[in-house]
């Protein structure tokens, strides 16, 4: 029995290659079962993200299984094969494991850390088990890898900071305001860049979006796309005596936004605080208006400043991440050790019990002379023997299950004793 | 008997102090978890301790400087963990507990006999005492809260960010949450103060007087507040002036408290 994973990465292939053989999730269901039905596939998962195409899978037969997977995604996703196969890697035994474990936990991720890879491995593990698709190998696998991810949120740091300009406002405004519930945002300018920053703020939901632009009628468009309303840019004046964000993207030359206007506007709000995104370039709002008490203004220099000083903490828990993965790693191969050698020694202890009930059976039946006491002395020898003879061979087979020819030494065991075909 | 509690019960402070200080840099569960549960264990034992006072004198141990001390750490000791369950900001203990720890020190040293109960005066010295601790409870949380906003404000002002910064409670929050405790130390202080000008008006002759240093003391301190509270419901003062402001009143609060007991020439003195 062999556990093996095929695929390709954001680190191996380019996303042209990716998004060929990327299979969608209503699909994945039908193809997981053409997958097992008439292969040495035992069981199998597949995970298709925008960054990755792995199978998963237990078989064995490994080298037909290797052979075997690149056809079959070639095939499901009409791709030729030329075009990938360079691009694939294989992983088997512990290193499959390993990266098992890493993937959901975001180590292998583009964005260390990101948080849509747990959701993405949990759903594909759904799938497989709908398509009925997997077993015990993998279904433990997976639900030991996927909580060992959560882990890894919760005990280190990989997952806390910011690492794109979006992010980093988010989180601050989060410093500010707590959780962005029921808070407004104006975003000033309609342009690319206003939108991707906007749709980010507004991603958590339960806030409201406010657009204006000089252009009215782009500022309509990105209201209507991001579902909040637009306002005439002479009316900003008046919302930003609500608003609790102010997210600055215009095209303008000049300052839109002076240090004695925000100075105003921060008396007319009493003092409740505002935090201020002047992603422009050249900058929309004057700097100078930071030093206003309750508001915070950052430009886009800052948040990149931001972002930067996290990555060296990212790297850093990674490193702790790695070493939770590890022990998890170590648990798993245990168990997995406990699965294919226990049986085989169990097995073997019931053949050895069963010669010596027949041989038992047939010495006694000669000697009826035998008091119980003198019966009793022969039981306990068969058991001695069987005992004594048993104890060397299972713990070396334990010993050795853990290295790389483990498995060799049960399928030899297995087969000089005649225990029933080599797993 | 009752000093055995008291003083295990500042073991346990000490405990947890240090848990909620290791927690501003290291965030573990079980880090979390030792904290809250020596703080706990240390109220538990500091109520038996002053229940235990309560039965040996036969009056609530509000008397000598040392149960004042005591009642005062005891009391915010309480408000702060019943914030804790109900906020789940365990970084408030790291600011708290200190403090928390530093009161519960200072009874520990100082003399624990007042002058015997010949001396002991009417149940109204119970109230103004008690009142008025509850009081300085409740505003030593919102000095902690206070510290806690101008040290993040700070933080995103100059836009140096070291990890304290995201695990600091929002500002939003913490001004809230500064605004709730002046809103329940403010009445308390006050009628505290009521209670003793009555008291000194019935024993002295007269409501104020401008000769004793504590009773000067008191009413600039209620003043601050009495400003502080005014600012923020009508100027719209928040965040970090509001949070300076708390920290002066703190500041004032505190010496007229300890001047009570250093300055024992004054007429309003544990003695």
């Amino acid at each position: 029995m062999h556990i093996l994973t095929i695929g390709l990465s954001h680190k191996t292939a380019p996303v042209e290659i990716r998004e060929r053989l990327h299979i969608p999730e209503g699909e994945l269901g039908s193809v997981l079962a053409r997958f097992v039905t008439n292969s040495p596939l035992r069981e199998c998962l597949l995970l298709s993200t925008c960054n990755r195409v792995e199978v998963y899978g237990v078989s064995d037969d490994l080298e037909e299984a290797e052979r075997l997977i690149p056809e079959r995604l070639a095939k499901e996703t009409a791709t030729p094969l030329d075009l990938f196969r360079d691009r694939l890697y294989t992983l088997t035994a512990e290193a499959a494991v390993r990266h098992a474990f890493k993937v959901p936990a975001s180590l292998d991720s583009m964005v260390l850390g990101e948080s849509q890879i747990l959701g993405q491995v949990k759903e594909a593990y759904q799938a497989a088990l709908r398509a009925e698709a997997t077993g015990p190998v993998l279904n433990t696998l997976m639900e030991r890898a996927l909580s060992a991810a959560k882990k890894v949120r919760t005990e280190t740091g990989i997952g806390e900071s910011p690492v794109s300009v979006p992010s980093a406002a988010i989180g601050l405004a989060k410093r500010i305001f707590g959780d962005l519930q029921g808070r407004t945002i104006l975003v000033l300018g309609a342009g690319k860049m206003s939108e991707l920053a906007a749709k980010q703020l507004i991603a958590d939901g339960g806030s409201s979006l406010i657009v204006s632009n000089r252009n009215f009628e782009r500022a309509i468009e990105l209201a209507e796309r991001l579902q909040g309303r637009a306002i005439r840019f002479d009316r900003i004046h008046e919302e930003m005596l609500t608003a609790d964000i102010v997210l600055c993207s215009t095209a303008a030359p000049h300052y839109l936004l002076r240090q004695a206007d925000l100075q105003e506007l921060i008396w007319q709000r009493r003092n409740r605080p505002i935090f201020l995104i002047d992603i422009a370039v050249p900058r929309n709002i004057d700097p100078a208006a930071n030093q206003i008490d309750n508001v915070y203004l950052y430009d886009i220099d800052d948040l990149e400043g931001v972002v930067a000083a996290h990555r060296a903490d990212r790297a850093r828990e990674a490193d702790r991440a790695a070493l939770i993965i590890e022990r998890e790693v170590v648990g798993y191969l245990r168990w997995l050790q406990n699965l294919e050698v226990v049986p085989t020694i169990v097995t073997l202890r019931e053949r050895l019990e069963t010669i010596r009930e027949a041989e038992l059976t047939r010495a006694l039946a000669r000697l009826p002379q035998l008091s119980h006491e003198e019966q009793e002395v022969i039981r306990a020898m068969s058991r001695a023997i069987i005992n004594k003879v048993l104890h060397q061979p299972t713990t070396e087979l334990k010993r050795q299950w853990a290295h790389r020819d483990g498995r060799l030494y049960v399928n030899v065991l297995r087969r000089l004793f005649g225990l029933q075909d080599e797993r | 008997m009752d000093l055995v509690f008291f003083y295990a019960a500042l073991i346990l402070y000490l405990g947890g102090t240090g848990g909620y200080l290791v927690l501003l840099f290291v965030q573990r569960a079980h880090i979390s978890a030792f904290a809250t549960a020596s703080t706990l264990g240390g109220l538990s034992l500091h109520t038996v301790a002053i229940l235990a006072r309560l039965y040996l004198t036969g009056r609530p141990p509000l008397a000598t400087v040392y149960e004042a001390l005591s009642f005062f750490a005891w009391a915010t000791a309480l408000v702060y963990l019943f914030l804790e369950f109900r906020f789940q900001k365990k970084l408030m203990g790291s600011f708290v507990l200190p403090i928390v720890l530093l009161f519960t020190f200072i009874a520990a040293v100082v003399p624990k006999e007042g002058v015997g109960p010949d001396r002991v005066p009417g149940a109204w010295i119970w109230l103004h005492v008690g009142l008025v601790f509850l009081g300085t409870a409740a505003f030593a949380l919102t000095f902690c809260v206070g510290l806690m906003y101008l040290i993040q404000e700070r933080l995103l002002k100059s836009k140096r960010l070291s990890p304290v910064l995201f695990r600091l409670p929002a500002l939003e929050f913490l001004d809230r949450l500064a605004y709730k405790t002046l809103a329940i130390g403010f009445p308390l202080l006050t009628a505290g103060l009521i209670v003793g000008a009555v008291q000194a008006h019935a024993r002295w002759g007269s409501y104020f007087s401008s000769w004793d240093p504590t009773q000067v003391l008191s009413v600039i301190t209620w003043l601050i507040y009495a400003m502080l509270l005014q600012a923020r419901l009508t100027a719209g003062w928040r965040g970090r002036k509001a949070a300076i402001l708390s920290i002066i009143g703190f500041g004032a609060l505190v010496m007229t408290v300890l001047g009570v007991n250093v300055m024992s020439r004054g007429l309003t003195a544990f003695h």
